[in-house]
């Protein structure tokens, strides 16, 4: 194939360089490459968002992306979350709240939350239950992860930004 | 975690203590299979049939090999030559089972890779070996086949037609087992009836679809002739065994290893022909080598599962009393079958659920077909049972305009007459006894949780007067749990004092090293953070079964119950003798053993390891030999019968067939809850998959064979915003078959909502006798009944 080429990424504040081919998606380069395997892939086409990362401040499924899209680029992945061994205020809510059993979707889980809390305007419930179905969970039944996610919200923004009707519960896309 | 929570309690067994497997899991120091990368490794990748059913006249894998960065390829003729098939590695139903069930089975092999024919879409037909995984797919599009396509079987009906070709010749027949039970009269007992129901219900196919695919890592050390192997499988001592057989290699020359495991569900509880082939490539190259599947792969290769065809006939009386049901069903078991008839052998033993019926019989086909294998998911027969015979009560219920409530009250099992006997053989060959339980109360307590059954009516009434439609949805079932053959604990204490557990046990998320630490802390009386666990390792266990069934609480604690016993006595003797006192005069305490009633005398776990060492100095008495181990086997004696009742209020939209679920409860009874924060987790999830398999996931086929579903965008998993509000209620009635009195949950929520929300969705079309026999339950058919009915 086309020869690889060298690429420089900065990982949770870390300037790191490997080699990868054109095609080389980037979750393979995060995890085959640089030895960052917190970051998990789910699917490889973009449904199950486990291999979710947030890239100069987005959410990004990495298994979309090729890794010479991203050389510059600055990455947070789980990894990076918490601060020199203690955990961060969220990841010790999934804990409390039992949001993860297998744990293989927690990367993504947990990236798309920071995004959402952080990075949106609407904080209700409705629009968390909504903003979380960016990614897919098979063991919890999402009852610990939107119970984590929404006292998180209340963290950050206050327990005002966190109320409306819990709309989102119960549709389904049959 | 601290020694308070059991200092306060008196013991941990029933506190929510927090998971030790979740720091490293937040913390993105997880190590699956995938996360796994050694020295030299080689990854492997499998070109696939692309063919339901074909005749394999040649593949050549000459061009793959020679690619630049290929170091291996092979084709079925070459895996033939090298392990050739051996019989008898399927799993085959216990003799207690066999004589008491009327059985003719034959269970096809199935070929490592088949180099005769191929018999579903996405069966193996070569591998490459490369220095990178993108390297090896490249090879495979090098691979030449030549298939001659063979006429499909493409569903159970058309493998059963006379004359249609054979899925494997050597049988002579499509029917991998042909069932039959009987309790009481059996069919002629409809005789008696004064109202009979006739109806055919259809479960459809899906799967387990964990999040994380299968995978194995296998590593070959020519020194030791040794091979430790690393897979995504809920059974790492079967894994071990086959591949030891298949190699040639002595069981203890071969390790597996379950990481981090992303979810099973049932869908890793069997060994996979890749298990055995990565291990093989590993020692026939030298090198490590690596197969992690693609989500594609994983829908078409990974076991599928459900897929049945009822058809009930139900006898009852004017009071809605049954008296006799008769089924006879199809399983549609996709080439293979990788369990045997386990899973119609369940159908068979829970049909009857939580309802006293004088006669029963039943007879089954399991039905060889070009589909993906079919193999146990989350309630492994149960949700499809019970989709028959929850909708054929309410089906009576309706018929006599009483409230299928009431026929259920009528029909059900009084907590008096507990333990039940069924009349029927379970499949581990005893006979059924339903051990504990109090299933009218369940059934009060989910009408209970949604306001009461009168205030639903009241409600659907008033609803129904505005042109809104609302329909209150049940469903009951039991569930055997905890089942044989046995499991395996080791337990030691550590030169330290510390209490090591390893167990056969191999979780994928339950928090299996949280709850047997749980078990460990109180039969020892140390702090919890003293117990250190290990599961899914076939080095610290000699023999272990694994997790599967809804087994592992039940089977894994009685193990280490037995290996503490055995080392109780000999601490008891060594402590005895360092404190110079009787026996009978000691307590375990403190991480120790004292004297009772005199808080000074006391001697430590560590010393007592101290004194138990083999050599100059020891200070065991004369008799106790050197250590403090023990590896038992708990062999239980049947299973143990959880059970649940289920109930749901939606509303649906008369425009678009939508269905709003407005809460779903279920109240649950496995016996004492070990942790009830892991046990709610666990019912909620199964729940939600049981939702999943209701609504929106569906492995379809089109009449050819082909399978319609092949990605996450088109098999549709249920999001964050698909699930309803959920109430979970835990009964506690203790199990009468163990110390502890648990009994197991596993798989329990998944079996019930399929048939929970074709019932609520028929109730809320009562108007039109609207009748929903198949999942899954599509908006666009409940729609048609409005269409239908202006």
């Amino acid at each position: 194939m086309t020869a690889k080429r060298s690429i420089t990424v900065i990982v949770n504040g870390e300037c790191l360089t490997g080699e990868a081919e054109p095609r080389m998606l980037l979750a393979d380069f995060l995890r085959d490459e640089l030895r960052r395997t917190g970051t998990h892939v789910g699917c490889e086409h973009g449904v199950c968002g486990a291999c979710t990362i947030i890239i100069d401040g987005d959410a990004v499924r990495s298994c979309l992306m090729f890794a010479v899209q991203a050389d510059g680029a600055e990455i947070s992945t789980i990894e990076g979350l918490a601060t020199n061994g203690e955990m961060h205020p969220l990841q010790k809510l999934f804990s409390e709240h039992h949001a993860l059993q297998c744990g293989f979707c927690t990367p993504g889980m947990l990236m798309t939350a920071i995004d959402l809390v952080h990075n949106s305007n609407d904080h209700s419930p409705g629009a968390i239950r909504i903003g979380m179905s960016a990614a897919l969970c098979r063991c919890t039944g999402y009852v610990g992860i939107i119970d984590a996610v929404m006292e998180y919200a209340r963290q950050v923004h206050g327990d005002a930004a966190v109320t409306g009707d819990e709309t989102g519960g119960g549709r389904n896309d049959g | 975690m601290d020694d308070s929570v059991r200092r306060e309690s008196g013991g941990y067994i029933g506190q929510s203590v927090p998971r030790r497997e979740d720091k490293n899991l937040l913390l993105g120091q997880g190590n699956f299979v995938a996360d796994i990368q050694l020295p030299g490794m080689v990854h492997a990748a499998f070109a696939r049939s692309p063919l339901p059913h074909a005749k394999i006249v040649s593949v050549d894998v000459t061009a793959a090999r020679a690619m630049n960065g290929v170091c291996f390829a092979a084709s079925g003729d070459d895996v033939m030559a090298a392990l050739p098939p051996i019989n008898g590695m399927q799993v085959v139903a216990p003799q207690g089972w066999r004589d008491r069930v009327d059985t003719d089975i034959l269970i096809p092999d199935q070929p490592l890779i088949p180099n005769d024919k191929l018999r579903y879409v996405g069966e193996a037909f070569a591998l490459v070996v490369a220095d990178s995984r993108y390297i090896a797919e490249d090879a495979l599009e090098l691979i030449e086949p030549d298939l001659k396509a063979l006429q499909p079987l493409p569903d159970a009906e058309s493998a059963l037609v006379d004359g249609a070709p054979l899925v494997h010749e050597h049988l002579g027949r499509n029917v991998a087992a042909f069932l039959h039970a009987k309790k009481g009269a059996g069919a002629e007992g409809l005789e008696a009836a004064s109202h009979r129901l006739k109806r055919r219900f259809v479960h459809h196919r899906y799967a387990a679809m964990p999040m994380e695919c299968r995978g194995v890592v296998a590593d070959y050390d020519t020194r030791t002739d040794t091979l430790t192997i690393w897979s995504s499988t809920q059974v790492v001592h079967w894994v071990r065994r086959e591949v030891a057989t298949a190699l040639g290699m002595p069981e203890e020359r071969v390790r597996c290893i379950a990481p981090d495991v992303g979810g099973g569900f049932g869908g890793k509880g069997h060994v996979y022909p890749e298990d055995i082939l990565v291990a093989w490539l590993a020692r026939e190259i030298g090198r490590p080598v690596k197969w992690v599947e693609d989500r594609h792969e994983h829908i078409l290769n990974a076991a599928h599962s459900r897929d049945n065809i009822y058809d009930v006939e139900i006898g009852f009386d004017d009071d809605g009393k049954i008296l006799a049901l008769t089924s006879s069903f199809l399983v549609d078991s996709g080439a293979y079958t990788p369990v045997g008839a386990g899973i119609a052998g369940n159908s068979i033993a829970h049909m009857l659920g939580p309802y006293h019926i004088e006669n029963y019989e039943t007879d089954c086909k399991v039905v060889l077909t070009n589909r993906t294998p079919n193999a146990p998911y989350r309630g492994a027969g149960r949700p499809e049972v019970a989709f028959a015979m929850e909708r054929s009560v309410d089906l009576v219920a309706n018929h006599l305009g009483l409230d299928p409530a009431e026929v259920r009250f009528r029909n059900m099992i009084p907590p008096e007459d507990m333990p039940y006997e069924v009349g029927l053989t379970y499949r581990d060959g005893v006979a059924m006894i339903y051990d504990s339980g109090d299933y009218p109360s369940a059934l009060r307590s989910a009408l209970a949780e949604l306001g009461g059954l009168e205030t639903i009516r009241q409600r659907q009434k008033d609803a129904l007067s505005e042109g809104r439609y609302l329909g209150l949805g049940l469903g009951c079932y039991v569930e055997g749990t905890g089942v044989g053959p046995f499991e395996g604990a080791t337990v030691k204490i550590d030169p330290t004092g510390k209490i090591m557990v390893a167990t056969g046990a191999c979780p994928q998320g339950q928090g299996h090293e949280t709850i047997f630490a749980q078990f460990a802390a109180d039969m020892w009386q140390v702090p919890i953070d003293d117990v250190f666990v290990t599961v899914a390792d076939t080095g610290h266990v000699t023999q272990g079964y694994g997790t599967i069934a809804s087994r592992s609480t039940v089977t894994a604690s009685g193990a280490i119950k037995l290996a503490t016993d055995e080392v109780h006595e000999k601490v008891f003797a060594i402590a005895a003798n360092l404190l110079e006192t009787a026996e009978t005069d000691l307590e375990l305490r403190d991480a120790g053993v004292g004297v009772k009633g005199v808080p000074d005398m006391h001697v430590s776990y560590r010393d007592i390891a101290t004194a138990a060492k083999p050599g100059w100095g020891h200070q065991r008495p004369d008799g106790v030999v050197a250590g403090l181990e023990a590896t038992s086997y708990y062999e239980p004696p049947t299973v143990t019968w959880s059970y649940a009742a289920n109930a749901t209020l939606v509303e649906i939209d008369p425009e678009t067939g939508q269905i709003a679920i407005e809460k779903y409860v279920e109240v649950h009874d496995a016996g004492v809850l070990v942790n009830p924060k892991l046990a709610d987790g666990q019912v909620k999830g199964g729940l939600v998959q049981g939702l999943g398999g209701a609504l929106l996931e569906e492995l379809a086929y089109d009449d050819h064979g082909q399978l319609l579903t092949g990605s996450l965008m088109d098999y549709l998993l249920p999001s964050a915003s698909d699930v309803p509000p959920l109430a979970v209620i835990h009964q506690e009635t203790p199990s009468l078959l163990n110390a502890f009195g648990v009994k197991g949950l596993g798989e329990g929520g998944a079996i019930a909502p399929p048939v929970v929300i074709a019932n609520a969705v028929c109730d809320a079309l009562r108007p039109f006798k609207a009748e929903l026999n198949s999942t899954p339950v599509r908006w666009a058919e409940i729609a048609m009944f409005f269409d239908q009915n202006g």
